[in-house]
C-alpha cells in the first residue's frame, strides 16, 4: 500500500494551492480535535494544495497540519528531504485521518512548531512509527513506515490534528526554551 | 552546621554567577543546591548552601551592586519522603490572570506536591509546567478536576505520568 506515495506528486490534486496564514496559539482552533474528512471532497482537496503551497513558502518548514491554517480537519503535509537529521523519506506527500498504529525506539528531541513561534521544547517521540491514512483526491489507503526525523514530523503533525501541541508532550518543567535560533 | 537559603536577583549582566560565588566561597559557604536563571532580563539564583553564618554571608553579598540578595537560615532538608507517583502537568493558553493560582490550587487540594515548576509569556500564550507527585491512585481524579478548571480558565491542560528511564 506504501507505493502509492512513491507516486504521489501535489500536482495530482489538480488544483493551485494557495498561501494561508498560519494560525499560533492560543488559537481555540489548535486545541480542538479535527475532524475526519472525506478525501474526496473537493474542499479538502483545495486544503490538501493549500497546505503545500503554504509550507513550501514559510523557511524551514517540515511540516503543516489543517488546523494550523485555521482548519479544523485532520488532514496534514510533510516534507522532510533537506532536513539533516532525515533517513528515510518520502518526499511530499499529503495525509488524510492518519493513525500511528506501530511506534518503537522512543527517543527525545528539540521541537519547534510554526504555531509556538517563540518557544522550542524536548518531546519524546517514537524513532520508528508505522502510519496508516489515506490520500486526498483518490482516498487510495497509505501504510506508511518510517523513521528518524520524518516519523517525528509525522507524529508530531497527526498530534495537531488531536488539538495537541508540542507542550502537551515536553519532558518536565525545564523542558521548555525560548526559541533562540531563527530560520 | 548552618545551612541557609539564599536568594539573588539583578538585571542581567555577565559575571553575576562568578561574583555572587566568588563572594560565598569568600566566606566559606558551600553550594548545594542551586538554580540559577535568567527571567525577562532579570538574572535570578536561588541557592542553598552551608557552612558561615547569614550574618556573614549578607556582609560578602552587599558589595555586589545592582543584585538584591536575602539570606536565611533553614532547617536542613528532612528524609525525603517518595511515597508519590510522579506526573508532569502542562498547561497552555491565552494569558490571563491566576492561572497558576488556580491550576496549582486543583493540585494541592489533590494532595499533589508541587517539585518543580516554570512558566513562560511568548506574546499571548501563557505556559505553565509542573512536576508533580501525586498520591497513588488520585490521577484519574484529578485529570477531571484539572480538565474542569482549564474549561474555566480557557485554557488546556494535559496530566501524564513523567517517565523515568533507568540504565
Amino acid at each position: 500500500m506504501s507505493d502509492a506515495l512513491a507516486g504521489w506528486k501535489p500536482d495530482l490534486l489538480g488544483v493551485d494551492g494557495r498561501v494561508l496564514p498560519v494560525v499560533t496559539a492560543p488559537a481555540e482552533v489548535l486545541s480542538r480535535p479535527g475532524a475526519e474528512v472525506d478525501p474526496a471532497d473537493p474542499e479538502v482537496v483545495q486544503l490538501a494544495a493549500d497546505l503545500v503551497a503554504t509550507m513550501r513558502v514559510s523557511p524551514g518548514c517540515v511540516g503543516l497540519a489543517a488546523p494550523q491554517v485555521g482548519v479544523g480537519a485532520q488532514v496534514f503535509v510533510v516534507d522532510v528531504t533537506e532536513h539533516p537529521k532525515t533517513a528515510t523519506s518520502h518526499g511530499t506527500f499529503v495525509l488524510c485521518n492518519a493513525r500511528v498504529v506501530e511506534a518503537s525506539r522512543w527517543r527525545p528531541g528539540r521541537e519547534g512548531c510554526m504555531s509556538v513561534p517563540d518557544l522550542t521544547g524536548d518531546v519524546k517521540r517514537a524513532g520508528r512509527v508505522v502510519v496508516e491514512a489515506v490520500l486526498p483526491g483518490t482516498g487510495e489507503a497509505v501504510r506508511l513506515a518510517t523513521d528518524a526525523f520524518e516519523a517525528r514530523a509525522l507524529q508530531h503533525e497527526i498530534d495537531h490534528c488531536a488539538g495537541k501541541l508540542f507542550l502537551d508532550r515536553v519532558a518536565g518543567a525545564h523542558a521548555v526554551y525560548q526559541r533562540k535560533v531563527y530560520l | 552546621m548552618n545551612e541557609l537559603a539564599i536568594t539573588v536577583i539583578g538585571p542581567d549582566r555577565t559575571g553575576i554567577i562568578a561574583d555572587v560565588s566568588e563572594a560565598l566561597a569568600g566566606v566559606g559557604a558551600n553550594l548545594s543546591d542551586s538554580t540559577m536563571t535568567r527571567l525577562r532580563g532579570h538574572f535570578a539564583m536561588t541557592l542553598i548552601c552551608t557552612g558561615p553564618s547569614a550574618e556573614d554571608v549578607e556582609k560578602a553579598l552587599e558589595p555586589l551592586s545592582g543584585l538584591l540578595a536575602t539570606v536565611r537560615a533553614v532547617e536542613p532538608e528532612a528524609e525525603a519522603d517518595a511515597a508519590g507517583e510522579p506526573y508532569l502537568v502542562s498547561v497552555h493558553g491565552a494569558d490571563r490572570l491566576g492561572i497558576v493560582a488556580a491550576v496549582t490550587r486543583v493540585v494541592a487540594a489533590a494532595g499533589g506536591n508541587i517539585t518543580d515548576l516554570t512558566t513562560r509569556l511568548s506574546g499571548p500564550l501563557y505556559v505553565l509546567i509542573a512536576e508533580v507527585d501525586l498520591p497513588r491512585g488520585s490521577a484519574e481524579d484529578l485529570a477531571v478536576r484539572l480538565a474542569t478548571a482549564a474549561d474555566e480558565l480557557g485554557v488546556d491542560v494535559t496530566l501524564r505520568r513523567a517517565e523515568t528511564d533507568v540504565l
